[in-house]
């Protein structure tokens, strides 16, 4: 994922895992990067502006842990799940069944 | 004059490179422990520590370069490369020279970080803890100016300096990483509740 | 025509036998090529049951392409959905339908090993499907087979099962926290790639199936595609479990697919819409109203922004109070995080917190609005999907109860008639 190339479209992609909210990434990418009051960092999700990618770099280079690194949107799944709003569905016929019933323990 | 200028080159790049090291022993602690301040944020710290680092390389070359090739220390190559062979004070300058290739494994694979990967870069690493006061040491017995009040000087402030970060590292912790485990574990709803889901 | 995995015997009476479930479903068929086993699951159109929904022929297709004969298949009965009760159940009425799941799974995808991944607290469970596995050795020592290669001999196949109790947790039965522990014993997510079915568990190419999943298969062996099809009210074919609770008939039902909630209300005793939670923790709640005549379909329920899950339906007891209600789930949630990504361990704590205050009449001014704040800011930031479900079931519960929050925050009462948030 190390990048050396111009051209294809590069994005930033953290370990969410690995990182440890250091925070040089947003030091060095301020235009990409901004960190929440817990001090992790939230990433625009577009590709890099080729005149960011310098910067962009030396973010990477600065992780001290090695969390940032610059991916193929095209590789990288960087999911969000959107936030769900319900809407009303027309009804489907129900057919009634007969079953079991065994009673629940509720929670833990 | 001119014969002594590569005693002088030893012991000077010798003192000046042990410098660096401490310097970079100091600002590689404080990155961790993530110093920041108004007007020196974070990523100083660890951009000062690699070019510290780099310095220290050039220096502890000439220190080497210049204490094989006096005709007067009598040192060959083989007791700058391999620990003991030296017959001038064996055991000092082995540290030297086992400190010597501490710090070549930590250059190299800091330069190397990103195809080494990050657990075996730490790995390797850890072993400054080992390779600075080995440097150190080196310099106090192997070293001629040792007992000079300029050089026991430098000595305390090294020691002073790392003993410091060191100090404030250990106090910093790793803030976040470490709490993770007790936030999760802690309860919103006191007094501690049934965690269901009712 | 609706009770087909739970066909049988009550399950008030434990553990179907080998030979009782034999008799009442007859043999696996024998001489079944993998390949012709695979394109019928993939007509059938069965869904994963274990959340993702994910088309189950597909998923067998992909490790066989890769197993050359070294694929694991791991059946995966965790549950770590505390309002989830299907699988556990359903291993502790039925384990032999979900041993020839397995089994088929097992030989379709060219598996050298089986792992039964079960949760470490239901005993049930866990007896009986080791004893299952027990009756099925027994069964093959003791008679010689007359069916030769192919998938389904139908006396049970040699290939070694080990049983593995998973860690209680909320993400344990998720597919890469299973693998992870049964590979290192460590059952949290893993976002790295590879995924199991590329690489899984000791390496090779793993079938993580759920065993409500692996049951269906059993039976669309034996039955066909076509039969299989024949159940489903909607686009989405076939049966499923799910676990109803806070009705006076909560449990265990079987419905087809594309039955509304209202109806499953009327069936568990519910007269009048009320609030619903759908899809458990991990999904949200649902006004009375517009659930009511919403299809339990996953297509469908996916279209409409709302998620099937894991099949569990969960409505709010008359008298009880949303907020209060909620804000213990978050608490809960919150406890659950695996505890390696910064936005997840502090966002859903604060959360959580803030929920409380809430809950209990002590909310801080801005505690709803920060709430929403930290919904967005803590999006997609983890590095599984828990805190996503969990914010997504927080917002959904500022929606459902808009107003029971505001009555808590701004005005510190609670409005349903047994809340516990009762403020001073």
């Amino acid at each position: 994922m190390m990048a050396g190339r111009t051209g294809p479209e590069l994005v930033l992609f953290v370990d969410r895992i690995g990182c440890d909210g250091y925070g040089t990434c947003a030091e060095l990418l301020p235009e990409m990067i901004t960190l929440d009051e817990w001090g992790y960092p939230i990433m625009r999700r577009d590709p890099i502006p080729t005149h960011l990618l310098p910067y962009a770099r030396k973010a990477v280079d600065s992780c001290p842990v090695l969390a940032l690194r610059l991916a193929d949107p095209g590789r990288v799944t960087i999911g969000v799940a959107p936030v769900r709003t319900p809407a009303v569905q027309p009804a489907a016929v129900g057919v009634r069944s007969r079953r079991d019933t065994k009673p629940l323990r509720t929670g833990r | 004059m001119s014969d002594q200028i590569l005693w002088f080159a030893t012991r000077g790049a010798g003192t000046v490179s042990t410098i660096m090291l401490t310097a970079s022993v100091c600002l590689g602690l404080v990155t961790v422990g993530r110093f920041q301040a108004a007007g020196w944020p974070r990523f100083f710290n660890m951009e000062l520590h690699r070019r510290v680092s780099l310095l220290a390389v050039v220096f502890l070359v000439v220190h080497v370069l210049t204490a094989i090739l006096d005709p007067f220390t009598k040192l060959g190559i083989a007791a700058a490369l391999v620990p003991l062979a030296s017959t001038y004070r064996p055991v000092p300058v082995a540290l030297g020279v086992v400190s010597m290739y501490l710090f070549i494994a930590v250059i190299v694979t800091s330069l190397l970080r990103q195809r080494v990967g990050q657990r075996a870069w730490r790995l390797i690493h850890w072993s400054s803890y080992l390779m600075w006061p080995t440097a150190i040491l080196h310099g106090v017995f192997a070293g001629t100016d040792a007992f000079s009040v300029w050089m026991l000087v430098v000595d305390a402030v090294c020691l002073g300096a790392v003993a410091m970060s060191l100090a404030w590292r250990i106090d910093a912790g790793s803030p976040n990483r470490d709490s993770l485990a007790s936030v999760v574990a802690a309860s919103s709803w006191r007094p501690a509740g049934r965690r269901d889901g009712r | 025509m609706n009770r087909r995995i739970l066909a049988g015997p009550s399950l008030a009476g434990g553990a179907e036998s080998l030979d009782a479930h034999r008799e009442r479903l007859g043999p696996l068929p024998g001489r079944m090529d993998s390949r012709e086993l695979i394109a019928t699951l993939e007509r059938s159109g069965l869904l994963g049951r274990g959340g993702a929904g994910f088309p189950v022929g597909r998923k067998w297709a992909s490790v066989a392409s890769r197993a050359e004969g070294q694929a694991v298949v791991l059946a995966n009965g965790a549950e770590g959905e505390p309002l989830s009760a299907k699988d556990r159940i359903l291993m502790a009425t039925r384990p032999h339908l979900v041993l020839d799941g397995i089994e088929l799974a097992a030989a379709a995808v060219g598996a050298h090993r089986i792992v039964v991944y079960v949760g470490s607290e239901h005993q049930d469970a866990k007896r009986a499907m080791s004893r299952a596995v027990a009756e099925r050795r027994n069964a093959r020592r003791g008679r010689r087979t007359a069916a030769g290669p192919g998938v389904g001999s139908g006396a049970g196949s040699a290939i070694p099962m080990r049983l593995i109790a998973a860690p209680v947790g909320y993400a344990s039965g998720e597919e890469s926290a299973a693998v992870h522990f049964v590979n290192e014993g460590d059952a949290r997510p893993v976002t790295v790639p590879p995924r199991p079915y590329e690489r899984g568990v000791a390496g090779r190419p793993t079938l993580v199936q759920n065993v409500e999943s692996l049951a269906n298969a059993a039976l669309i062996a034996r039955f066909g595609d076509a039969w299989y099809r024949e159940a489903g009210l909607g686009e989405t074919k076939g049966t499923a479990l799910i676990t109803v609770t806070g009705a006076p008939q909560s449990g265990l039902t079987e419905i087809e697919l594309g039955t509304t909630i209202g109806e499953v209300a009327r069936l568990c005793g519910i007269e009048s819409p009320r609030p619903v939670m759908l899809g458990g923790y991990f999904g949200g709640w649902l006004a009375g109203e517009a659930a009511w005549p919403m299809a339990l379909d996953p297509v469908s329920l996916r279209a409409a922004g709302s998620a099937f899950g894991a099949g569990v339906v969960s409505f709010l007891e008359p008298g009880a109070c949303g907020v209060v209600t909620t804000a213990r789930v978050m608490d809960f949630m919150a406890g659950s995080s695996a505890a390696q990504c910064g936005p997840c361990v502090f966002g859903l704590r604060a959360i959580a917190d803030a929920s409380a205050r809430v809950a209990r009449g002590r909310g801080r001014q801005d505690d709803t609005r920060r709430i929403v704040g930290w919904i967005e800011s803590i999006a997609g930031r983890g590095a599984c999907r828990l805190p996503d479900g969990t914010i997504g079931f927080m917002a959904s519960a500022l929606r459902v109860f808009r107003d029971e929050f505001d009555s808590h925050q701004n005005h510190r009462r609670c409005t349903a008639p047994h809340g516990e948030g009762r403020a001073a």
